[in-house]
This record gives structure tokens, C-alpha cells and sequence, in this order.
């Protein structure tokens, strides 16, 4: 019995080890740079130099950065919303439709994972010049919506999948059509999930590359701007100051989509009250 | 047949994807303002028989006719038939008044006359007070009231309840069964309940459908399905009842006589039952029917006790025959002089007056 203990805990301390260095391999080299955004050097170099907020004081009133970052948001909102609706309707169908075209449409469009940015980057940029409008804003929208649609449905499937049946039932069963349905009963219901595949999408937009950097004209995403400053050493200290506001807004609104999609489904799953006393 | 059924179910069959037989050519006919229970083990097909019944489920054969009309391919909300589920769907976004309101709205009925109807069938299920109250906050019991308000305020022609008690605790259940009763009879609705509770079924239904493996055994009121089971099946699963081999020995006017190893058996034939000497036939008699005498007399059969268990007024014998045929006789306690005890030997007749029935397979 104490033999088997000790060897549980003494395997409980191999696996802490573990993960330490995993999170550490994860972690460490994304905590250097806003390490090296606070360093008074050019140089992304130990020793430290000491503690300065100059290359945040860079970013502002840069034309080119404000630029790519609004391009972003325009492109993340877009994509985004494009994602969520077209995210929304696939899960749907498929919960609710249960027919084998619904399904065989949901495990298509969540197909895209497996197929490597640069396929889907230089198979766009052959589509778009084929339909005519070329590199844009509205290819890399398009492009986004794709990398970003199995995140949206497979948030959007969890979610309804999660609905009691009955719930849908009871909606027709009162005298309400499919599309009645849908939006007084099931949307309502997984409100909290629209908003978490939402922001979910455009956190992967807003992060992209690859496919930004086959579908972009002359207007650059904020990672292609910052991929672009990378030949000038003189400007890799306000990239990492870039990079760790990215950072921080990117942990926030996973952490709020996050939240979002728990608060949801605790809703769902809501006990009966503790009956009191009986009275009748 | 005749035209009047409120719904009828005409040689319904439902098979699921992989083979399942969920009903198997079900013939039903539900009439207006009556009380119907399906009773049966799980599995039995009363849910899917209920889904087909509000349209959830299309029939793979065969047709729902109500009140004459075709319904077989309407959707649920073309229907004039509501449902409270099992697990009662409210929904957790809308308060008790919106969701009691939620078929009224889709109705196009003004919202004053809303209120007013909604604050009724809240009375009625004696929640008038929670009309705000949101669905988190309610008990089961309430939530199960909330979901009958939700259904009865849509007037449907049938009322389709799906183990509308089943979560409830002994109690509560008790007391939701008298209720479930006095609305229906005070709405003048017909109700369709499932459950596999036979008690329930017995006290509150006027008529009972059995069903088994997706077929239906027998319809019956509560006392005929008692007295008059018709198949060894429905013998089984109401009460407990002795199922004995018999041969039939004669005719005694309008009485059959049987004899199941020693044990002679008769029974009143109401129908012109062909029976020929030396037939064998399923008999059933319940224990209380059958007597556990002290002595010999002309019509009794000797029994060794194997176990007595105390069954409330009566002691319940497990007892089996020479012929080695087990029998469960129900003795009043006072009626026990003198006492007996387990390996005693006992004279076991049929009580007089009592009837046995014929059991099919
Ligand atoms: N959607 C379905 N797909 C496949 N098989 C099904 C489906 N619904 C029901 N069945 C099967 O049909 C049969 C009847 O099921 P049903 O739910 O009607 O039983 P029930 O009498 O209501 O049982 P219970 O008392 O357990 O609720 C069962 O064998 C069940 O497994
Ligand atoms: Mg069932």
C-alpha cells in the first residue's frame, strides 16, 4: 500500500516536471517580448539595460502601423461576422436538420484545419485573380472566413448539441415554425455561443499571416506590417512593443470568448430549486 | 368502424434507421374527452407512439386520422395537439408568464386577452403567484405546472403527457395524479398520458393501453384490464396473478370447468367460448381468488407452503402443488385460523363466486 504511495506520488512529481517544462518551452519565448518592449536597448539582448516606456511612446503617431491596424479590424470584424453567420447555419442544420447533406457540409467546412495556410493561400490568390477582383481586402475577408469557419462551427455545434431536444420540440409543439424556432427559442439559447465564436474568429483573423500575405494588395494587415518591419533592426524594439499589446488584447478576448461560452452553457444546465416543503 | 374517434391510429408501424421496430401496426381509436394511459415496460414504443401522435415522429405505415382529417404528414405545429415533456422544456430565457404565453403569442392573440388567458391556466395549475417568477427559481413540481399551463392555454383537441410525474418525489406524485384528473375532467380535454407506472395508470385512467415489444396487448378500462386481462403478457404486468396450465374437463351452463393438476378451476363464460374436452389453455386467477384450507373438501388440491410474507391485510403463501405447478395465494390475516406455517400442507380452492380468465399467448 505505502510502496504504491510513494511511486503515485513520485509519478505525480515526474508529470509536474513535465508540464513545468512544457508550459516553460510554451511560454518562455512569448514572455521575452514584452520582456524586451520595457528594455532600454535596440538590441533584444541580456543583460537588460534598464526600464523604459519609449517604444510604446514609437507607436503612436506611426501612419503606416495606424493604418494596418485598422485594417485588421476592419478585415477581423468582417471575417468574423461572415465566420459566426456561416458558422451558425452549418452547426445548425446539422443539430437540428440531422439530414446527411447538413451533416456532410458541417465535416466540409470544418475540413480547412487540416489543409496547410499555404495551400489555402496561393489556392485563394488563384480563385480571386480567377473572379477577377485580385488581391484586396475583400480576398483576405474571404480567405479569413475560411481559416476561421471550423473554429465558429464547432463552437456553434458544442453549443446546440448541448440544447435538450426537447426544448426545439416544445418550440413546435407550441405552434412555432422552424424559423420561429430558431430565433425565439434556439438563438436566444446560444446567444452566449454567437458572441464567443465571434470573438473567437476574429482573434484568428486579427493573428493570421500566411493567407493575409498571398491575398494583401497595398494594404497591409497588422502582422504583415510587422513582418515587414523585421528588416529594419532599428524598429525591432517597437515591434515587441507592438507585440505585446497584441499579446495582451489577444489573451483578453480569448479569455472573455472563453467566458462567454461557460456562462452559456451553465445557464442550460440549470437545476430544478431545492423543493421546499410540500404544499399543494 | 365507425367515425367518431377523436384520433385514430390506423395500422401505424414505426421503424428506425438500424431496424428498430418502435411501433409495430398499431390500430388505436382515442375518444373525446377521455382519460387514456399507455402503460408498458421500457421500451415498449409509448413514447414513440406519443411522437407520432404530435408529429415529431412520421410513421414509416399507416395513418393518424383526427377528428377525420389526415394529420399523418403535419408538423408538430400544424397540429392541434400539445405536449408536456418529460423533462417539462421549459425555456430558461423566459420567465413562467412568457413561457405560459409562448403558444398564445405565435396565435395572434391580442395581448390583453394574453394576459388574461395566461394568468388563467396559471390559476388553474394553482401557480397564479409565480406569474414573474423566472424558470430557475421553481421546483420541479412547480415547473411541471408551468409546463401543463404552457400546454392547456393552447386549448389543444388532445393533451399529450409523457411521464408528466415521473420526476416527481412518491408524495408530490400522489397528489399531481388527483390533480392531472380534476383538470382534465373540469377542461373536458382528452389526455394521453404514458407511463410505465401501472398504479397510476389504474387510478387515474378511464381506459388503459398496454403495449409491449411496440405492439398493443389490450385496451381496456382499469377494472375490465384487472379482471378480464387478455393475454398471459398483461396477466403478468398488472397486479400478480397465478398463471396455470389447465385442461378444460366440461361445460357447466354458462360455466367452464378446468382442471389444472388437481386444482379444479372454473370460470363464467360470457363469450360462446369453443372450448373441447382435454384442451389445454392458459388460466390465470389472482391470489386473493384462490382459498388456503385447513382440510380436504370435494374441490381442492393439496399445496406445500414454501413462504409466507406479510402483505399488509393479507399474508401472501408461496405454495406449490403436487404437480409441481408454484401458486401464490393471498389469505386474509384474520381468516388465518388456524395459523399456518411454511411446509405445512394446505387445501387450496378457487373462492367461490370468484371467476378466473382465459389467457392467449
Ligand atoms: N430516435 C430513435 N432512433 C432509434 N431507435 C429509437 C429511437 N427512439 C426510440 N427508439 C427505440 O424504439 C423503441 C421504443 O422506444 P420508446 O422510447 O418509444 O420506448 P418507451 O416505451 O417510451 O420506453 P421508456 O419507458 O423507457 O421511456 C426502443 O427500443 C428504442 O430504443
Ligand atoms: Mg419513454
Amino acid at each position: 500500500m505505502r510502496a504504491a504511495g510513494h511511486r503515485f506520488a513520485a509519478g505525480r512529481n515526474w508529470l509536474g516536471a513535465y508540464v513545468a517544462a512544457y508550459l516553460v518551452f510554451l511560454y518562455l519565448p512569448v514572455s521575452l517580448i514584452p520582456l524586451f518592449s520595457f528594455n532600454d536597448s535596440i538590441q533584444a539582448a541580456f543583460p537588460l539595460q534598464g526600464f523604459t516606456f519609449a517604444w510604446y511612446g514609437t507607436l503612436v503617431g506611426n501612419s503606416a502601423l495606424s493604418g494596418a491596424l485598422s485594417n485588421s479590424i476592419v478585415v477581423g470584424v468582417a471575417a468574423a461576422a461572415g465566420a459566426t453567420l456561416c458558422g451558425t447555419t452549418v452547426a445548425y442544420m446539422e443539430i437540428y436538420g440531422r439530414s446527411p447533406l447538413a451533416q456532410a457540409v458541417s465535416m466540409i467546412s470544418r475540413l480547412p484545419f487540416l489543409i496547410p495556410g499555404v495551400i489555402v493561400g496561393i489556392s485563394l490568390l488563384i480563385f480571386v485573380n480567377l473572379l477577377g477582383f485580385g488581391p484586396s481586402r475583400l480576398a483576405i475577408v474571404l480567405g479569413h472566413i475560411l481559416v476561421a469557419l471550423p473554429t465558429s462551427v464547432l463552437v456553434m455545434r458544442g453549443r446546440f448539441a448541448s440544447i435538450p431536444r426537447s426544448m426545439s420540440e416544445a418550440a413546435l409543439d407550441l405552434g412555432a415554425s422552424d424559423w420561429v424556432t430558431f430565433r425565439r427559442v434556439m438563438l436566444p439559447l446560444s446567444l452566449p455561443a454567437v458572441g464567443s465564436a465571434f470573438m473567437l474568429a476574429f482573434l484568428m483573423s486579427f493573428d493570421e499571416f500566411i493567407v493575409a500575405f498571398f491575398l494583401a494588395s497595398t494594404e497591409p494587415t497588422l502582422p504583415l506590417y510587422i513582418w515587414s518591419q523585421l528588416r529594419f533592426p532599428k524598429s525591432l524594439p517597437t515591434v515587441m512593443a507592438l507585440g505585446t499589446m497584441i499579446l495582451t488584447v489577444s489573451f483578453v478576448i480569448a479569455g472573455l470568448a472563453e467566458l462567454l461560452r461557460r456562462r452559456g452553457l451553465s445557464q442550460m444546465t440549470s437545476r430544478p430549486a431545492p423543493a421546499g416543503p410540500f404544499k399543494p | 368502424m365507425p367515425q367518431d374517434a377523436l384520433l385514430r391510429l390506423e395500422a401505424v408501424s414505426k421503424c428506425f434507421p438500424g431496424g428498430v421496430v418502435g411501433l409495430d401496426s398499431v390500430d388505436l381509436d382515442i375518444e373525446h374527452g377521455e382519460f387514456l394511459s399507455l402503460l408498458g415496460p421500457s421500451g415498449c414504443g409509448k413514447t414513440t407512439n406519443l411522437r407520432v401522435m404530435a408529429g415529431f415522429e412520421t410513421p414509416t405505415t399507416g395513418r393518424v386520422v383526427l377528428a377525420g382529417r389526415d394529420i399523418t404528414s403535419l408538423r408538430p405545429f400544424d397540429r392541434p395537439v400539445n405536449t408536456v415533456f418529460q423533462d417539462y422544456a421549459l425555456f430558461p430565457h423566459m420567465n413562467v408568464a412568457e413561457n405560459v404565453g409562448f403558444g398564445l403569442s405565435l396565435r395572434r392573440v391580442p395581448a390583453a386577452e394574453q394576459k388574461k388567458q395566461v394568468a388563467a391556466a396559471l390559476d388553474m395549475v394553482g401557480l397564479g403567484d409565480k406569474i414573474r417568477a423566472r424558470v430557475a427559481e421553481l421546483s420541479g413540481g412547480q415547473r411541471q405546472r408551468v409546463a401543463l399551463a404552457r400546454a392547456i392555454v393552447c386549448k389543444p383537441r388532445i393533451l399529450l403527457l409523457d411521464e408528466p410525474l415521473s420526476a416527481l418525489d412518491a408524495h408530490l406524485r400522489e397528489y399531481m395524479q388527483m390533480e392531472l384528473k380534476r383538470l382534465q375532467s373540469s377542461l373536458g380535454m382528452t389526455f394521453v398520458m404514458v407511463t410505465h407506472d401501472q398504479t397510476e395508470a389504474l387510478s387515474i385512467s378511464d381506459r388503459i393501453v398496454v403495449m409491449n415489444k411496440g405492439r398493443i396487448e389490450q385496451i381496456a378500462s382499469p377494472a375490465a384490464l384487472y379482471d378480464r386481462p387478455a393475454t398471459r403478457f398483461v396477466a403478468g404486468f398488472i397486479g400478480t396473478m397465478n398463471l396455470l396450465d389447465a385442461r378444460f374437463v366440461g361445460r357447466d351452463g354458462a360455466l367452464l370447468r378446468y382442471l389444472s393438476g388437481d386444482l379444479p378451476l372454473e370460470l363464467s363464460a360470457d363469450a360462446n367460448a369453443l372450448a373441447t374436452d382435454g384442451q389445454m389453455h392458459t388460466i390465470g386467477i389472482r391470489p386473493e381468488d384462490l382459498v388456503a384450507n385447513p382440510q380436504a373438501g370435494a374441490a381442492t388440491a393439496p399445496a406445500k407452503i414454501n413462504s409466507i410474507v406479510f402483505h399488509g391485510r393479507a399474508l401472501r403463501m408461496h405454495a406449490s402443488t403436487a404437480g409441481g405447478a408454484a401458486l401464490v395465494i393471498d389469505a386474509p390475516r384474520q381468516a388465518m385460523q388456524p395459523a399456518f406455517d411454511v411446509g405445512d400442507i394446505v387445501h387450496v380452492s378457487q373462492r367461490p363466486g370468484a371467476s378466473c380468465v382465459i389467457l392467449a399467448a
